[in-house]
């Protein structure tokens, strides 16, 4: 009984206890958001070679093996939804194609997860014929979350397999982004949707010249701003974007298609014009991405080389 | 010893919840908007363990949020935001055992004081272009997002939590 009473009272105690513990210092908590503005200060700063470079490295080099991981373990069980919109997707498709294609298309949508992983990576290696660059492939690991206002991803490849920043990252539909930094065996790429993203652009029929601007948007909206350097010219409707490459291909290789131009506006008080550019990768569902490198390149995987070989 | 214990436990729940949120929950992501786990984590912090706590490890959280991939915002913005999220989390809620509907408010509250914040933070260093109307829209989805896995995740989290406080092993000793 007097044991019980102790306990009693302690417990009495601890919980008197608990209400100095839950009255926080308020110290601290200046301390904190002082230390967060300090951190924002030194990145927003620094530019591409802020101190915290460093340190992003290393939870790279921590969370990449992780993320790459988990991605590998869970990707069988998230394909399958995807499996069924790409299904579904043919279905569409089926009443305007041909019936032998038809035909075709739904003999491959019957066959398996491997049989659809075996078809991209096809696409990935007519996509290094077509552009005429070898490729490494890549899956992506880890997708940013919208909250974060940036649209970027990790793919599971970084210096072991020859990655460094800047390098173009394409999948067989198109220009994907480009290679922001690298750890050990992951890269973070930057998505062309994304806010901060500037690439520059060439309309193919009248190989006019201008910039695209993300809107930072995925899924319908995840569209493109392209703005033309000679204000005069109007884009055609469906007119394919291409990107006309930046000085030695870094960050980006030209002549990769980037989309196709949806509604034209015109503001005549301001002789402007300006296009919306609907890109023709799928950013909500990217999975196989190829990065581009030169040719020769040495890897720790297959290289897929401009005649589609794998080497 | 414990101290230790317990900072272990709550790094491995960081831990867990961000390579969650960048991995697993971008195949269920309704135009890229995830549950924010990390927050999630700091919340039920707050709500067992008290605001001073749970601002240490929103800050913690934070900073590998920021760094971490596939992340590329200047570091320091969620951990600012979730700093914050800690700190009124914990002062909000004073009672020992919140119920229910006070964990689902202090969450949305929550939820939508961190995204705001970070939010805010991106427009004042010119990181973002954002109009309103869109980031009311991502701000809104992330809150339900947060207040839907609000009954699977926290329970847990706050019982794991719960159970390392120094008091009660005090008295069990």
């Amino acid at each position: 009984m007097g044991d019980l009473h102790r306990t009693r009272e302690r417990r009495w105690r601890s919980s008197s206890g608990l209400d100095s513990r839950r009255r926080p210092s308020r110290a601290l908590l200046v301390a904190l958001l002082l230390a967060s503005v300090s951190l924002m200060t030194l990145d927003h700063q620094g530019g591409d070679d802020s101190p915290l470079e460093p340190a992003r490295r290393v939870t790279g080099e921590l969370f990449g093996p992780l993320e790459t991981g988990l991605a590998a373990a869970v990707r069988p069980v998230g394909a399958v939804p995807g499996w069924f919109r790409t299904h579904d997707e043919m279905r569409a498709e089926l009443t305007a194609l041909e019936s032998e294609n038809a035909q075709l298309r739904t003999e491959v949508a019957r066959s398996g997860f491997d049989r659809n992983r075996l078809e991209e990576y096809d696409g990935l290696m007519t996509a290094a014929e077509n552009l005429g660059y070898a490729l490494i492939p890549a899956r992506v690991v880890a997708v940013g979350a919208s909250q974060s206002f940036s649209r970027t991803v990790t793919i599971d490849a970084g210096t072991d397999a020859g990655l460094h920043a800047d390098l173009t990252v394409v999948n067989d539909d198109g220009l994907v982004g480009r290679v922001l930094r690298v750890t050990r065996d992951t890269a973070t790429v930057l998505l062309v949707v994304d806010s901060g993203s500037v690439v520059g652009g060439r309309v193919g029929s009248s190989m006019e010249m201008g910039f695209l601007e993300g809107r930072g948007a995925v899924g319908d909206a995840g569209l493109l701003d392209l703005e033309l350097v000679d204000q005069a010219e109007v884009p055609a409707k469906h007119d394919v974007v291409v990107t006309w490459g930046s000085e030695g291909g870094a960050p980006y290789v030209s002549g990769v298609p980037v989309g196709r131009v949806g509604a034209v506006y015109s503001s005549l008080r301001e002789t402007t014009q300006r296009a919306e550019i609907e890109p023709f990768v799928d950013f909500g569902a990217l999975d196989l991405v190829g990065v581009v490198v030169p040719s020769g390149t040495r890897s720790d995987r297959a290289l897929v080389e401009t005649d589609g070989s794998l080497q | 010893m414990t101290s230790l214990v317990r900072a272990l436990v709550a790094s491995a729940a960081v831990l867990v919840a961000l390579v969650l949120q960048v991995t697993v929950f971008p195949y269920v992501a309704w135009h890229g908007i995830v549950p924010n786990l990390v927050m999630l984590v700091v919340v039920a912090a707050a709500l067992t363990r008290g605001a001073q706590f749970a601002a240490v490890l929103g800050f913690a959280a934070g900073v590998v949020l920021d760094l971490a991939p596939p992340a590329d915002h200047v570091a320091g913005q969620w951990a600012l935001a979730l700093v914050l999220v800690g700190y009124l989390a914990g002062r909000v809620q004073q009672e020992v055992r919140p119920s229910a509907i006070g964990v689902v408010a202090t969450v949305a509250a929550s939820s939508f004081v961190g995204t705001s914040v970070f939010a805010l933070l991106g427009m004042l260093l010119g990181e973002a272009r954002l109009d309103v109307p869109g980031l009311l829209g991502v701000i809104l989805v992330a809150v339900i997002w947060d207040v839907l896995l609000t009954p699977f995740v926290l329970p847990p989290l706050m019982g794991m939590f719960r159970r390392l406080e120094p008091q009660r092993e005090r008295v069990l000793a």
